[in-house]
């Protein structure tokens, strides 16, 4: 199924836009030359193998990673550097701290706070980073650990958890923050195939509830069904991006098809 | 239906009553020795001397452990630093004060005078600020103060270093990406999270101190055993008051020991399964 979004997304206001975004590890180019903008609302999945820069492109977008060359905008804000006319300065701790709470992350290995109950993950950030009272961060975090699902479970420590509720559990703490974007950084690869379609089904809810949403994955019948766009990465470059039936069944480059018959 | 027999470990049980034999006979023979001098051993227990001489040992054990504490961490942090200054200045401070003794650390504390005749409070390389002469700054309770909280601050960094490498990176990064500083991530999500790993060598440390407290003697400072010292070396009742000194450290030791397990099961009760 599609969500309701424009055929065309330059429709749409764009929310995370690349503008000519490079980044080495030392010799190593690892993003080159990225062009892309994600519109609000959308859902793109990052496909490509290994090392071809998928997840570096999205721990940029938080500033996780320092890019080296372009910019990377959310909502307008540059990311992680402030323009004095031909220089981009680093933001102070502090201010780049304040842009990544509204940007999100689900990571690959869930992340959760090991000492602390669901919770009060989901209620960690919301109380000291952005300062709401605690009454309110509780009614909140036990709505979204509901809506994921786990009511049955907020007291558990995540030990206690198995996998797939870890991550649906790392999506409400990602939601506690009433984020612009969520980026999702193979957010099923660590789970046992069982419990991939928990996490999937959660994510189909955000997707058609507007989230703009960046996902990395190997998954590619979710690629298919959930994301409006897929962008086939190798080698640091974007090589083609489109609508999923474009890319998967008709892709225009021979390394993309290759890549596909891998994985497919 | 069956009855199981679990097998008999008859070694084990040969060598448990020929050890209760062993320890029996050796309790006797200590409170039958009129050697020990037990009654002399009750007569100095409470006596005010060994009291007080108790009361700093557990004072300057807390003190120094506090300060230890608070200097690991920071030191631990520092040489955690991407800085090469900064963290080749905590190795610095690491690598000195536990690779000199402690004992040449307290003396040298206590004659800092000799080296530095007066301390001032200035700006550096100008005549601005005030001075005090180091013997009326230097007393011998903050060269105490000073020689081991500065030794167990070396110590501890090290502990503290190996309970945050301990916690997972990724902990940091989804503390980082929630909009947490890294201040802030190191105080709520990552330190919380090193302390089961920290504890038990820190309740180690703690009961090393206790008794590395004594050394404070050679500079005149009257702790427990150093005042044990000073009642022997007039009745000449040495053993009796060595064990007076030696049951107040076991009990001392007995209580470090129970509070530390209650601390670790504090910071266990994320590892529990039950809720």
């Amino acid at each position: 199924m599609m969500h309701s979004l424009p055929e065309t997304t330059a429709m749409r206001a764009p929310m995370i836009v690349f503008d000519r975004v490079s980044k080495n590890f030392g010799d190593l180019s690892v993003l080159r030359d990225i062009n892309l903008t994600v519109a609000a609302g959308e859902v793109i999945s990052l496909i490509g193998p290994s090392g071809s820069g998928k997840s570096t492109l999205l721990r940029c977008v938080n500033h996780l990673e320092r890019i080296e060359r372009g910019s990377i905008t959310v909502d307008g804000e540059l990311i992680g550097y402030r323009r004095v006319g031909n220089l981009a300065h680093e933001l102070p701790e502090k201010l780049i701290a304040r842009q990544r709470a509204r940007i999100a992350m689900v990571f690959q290995n869930f992340n959760l706070f090991g000492h602390k109950t669901a919770l009060e993950n989901v209620m960690e950030a919301p109380v000291h980073v952005l300062g709401i009272p605690r009454r309110e961060a509780e009614a909140q975090a036990v709505k979204l650990l509901t809506r994921v699902g786990l009511s049955d479970k907020m007291n558990n420590y995540p030990r206690m958890l198995s996998g797939g509720q870890q991550q649906r559990v790392a999506i409400a703490r990602a939601l506690a923050m009433k984020p612009k974007v969520i980026l999702f950084d193979e957010p099923t690869s660590a789970l046992d195939p069982e419990l991939v379609g928990e996490v999937l089904d959660v994510m189909r809810d955000l997707a058609s509830d507007g989230m703009t949403m960046m996902v990395v994955t190997h998954e590619m019948s979710f690629a298919r069904e959930v994301c409006h766009r897929i962008a086939f990465m190798e080698a640091g470059r974007i090589v083609e991006c489109g609508k999923p039936a474009e890319v998967l069944d008709s892709p225009a480059f021979e390394r993309t098809r290759a890549f596909l018959s891998r994985v497919q | 239906m069956l009855t199981y027999v679990p097998a008999r470990a008859w070694g084990t049980r040969v060598a448990a009553v020929l050890l209760s034999l062993a320890v029996v006979y050796f309790l006797v023979s200590i409170a039958g020795n009129s050697n020990f001098g037990w009654s002399t051993v009750g007569e100095y227990l409470f006596d005010a001397r060994i009291l007080s001489g108790l009361y700093l040992t557990l004072w300057l054990t807390l003190v120094t452990m506090a300060i230890g504490v608070v200097l690991g961490t920071v030191f631990a942090v520092m040489a955690m630093s991407r800085n090469v200054v900064i963290s080749t200045v905590a190795n610095a401070y690491i690598w000195f004060f536990r690779g000199t003794p402690v004992l040449v650390q307290l003396i040298f504390w206590y004659n800092l005078g000799a080296l530095f005749p007066e301390l001032s409070i200035g700006i550096p390389f100008t005549s601005w600020g005030v001075s005090v002469p180091t013997n009326t700054l230097i007393s011998p309770i903050t060269a105490a103060v000073l020689g081991l909280g500065l030794n167990e601050g070396a110590y501890m960094s090290e502990i503290i270093r190996s309970g945050l490498l301990a916690v997972d990176p990724g902990q940091r990064q989804a503390a980082t990406s929630l909009g947490m500083t890294a201040r802030k991530a190191l105080w709520r999500i990552v330190l919380p999270q090193a302390m089961p790993v920290i504890i038990p060598p820190t309740g180690n440390q703690t009961i090393g101190m206790l008794k590395t407290s004594s050394l404070v003697s050679v500079i005149s400072l009257s702790d427990l055993l150093y005042s044990a010292q000073t009642i022997y070396s007039r009745n000449f009742q040495t053993i009796p008051l060595l064990i007076v000194a030696c049951l107040w450290y076991l009990l001392a030791t007995t209580i470090l020991s129970w509070l530390q397990s209650r601390i670790e099961r504090h910071f266990a009760r994320s590892r529990n399964v039950s809720t």
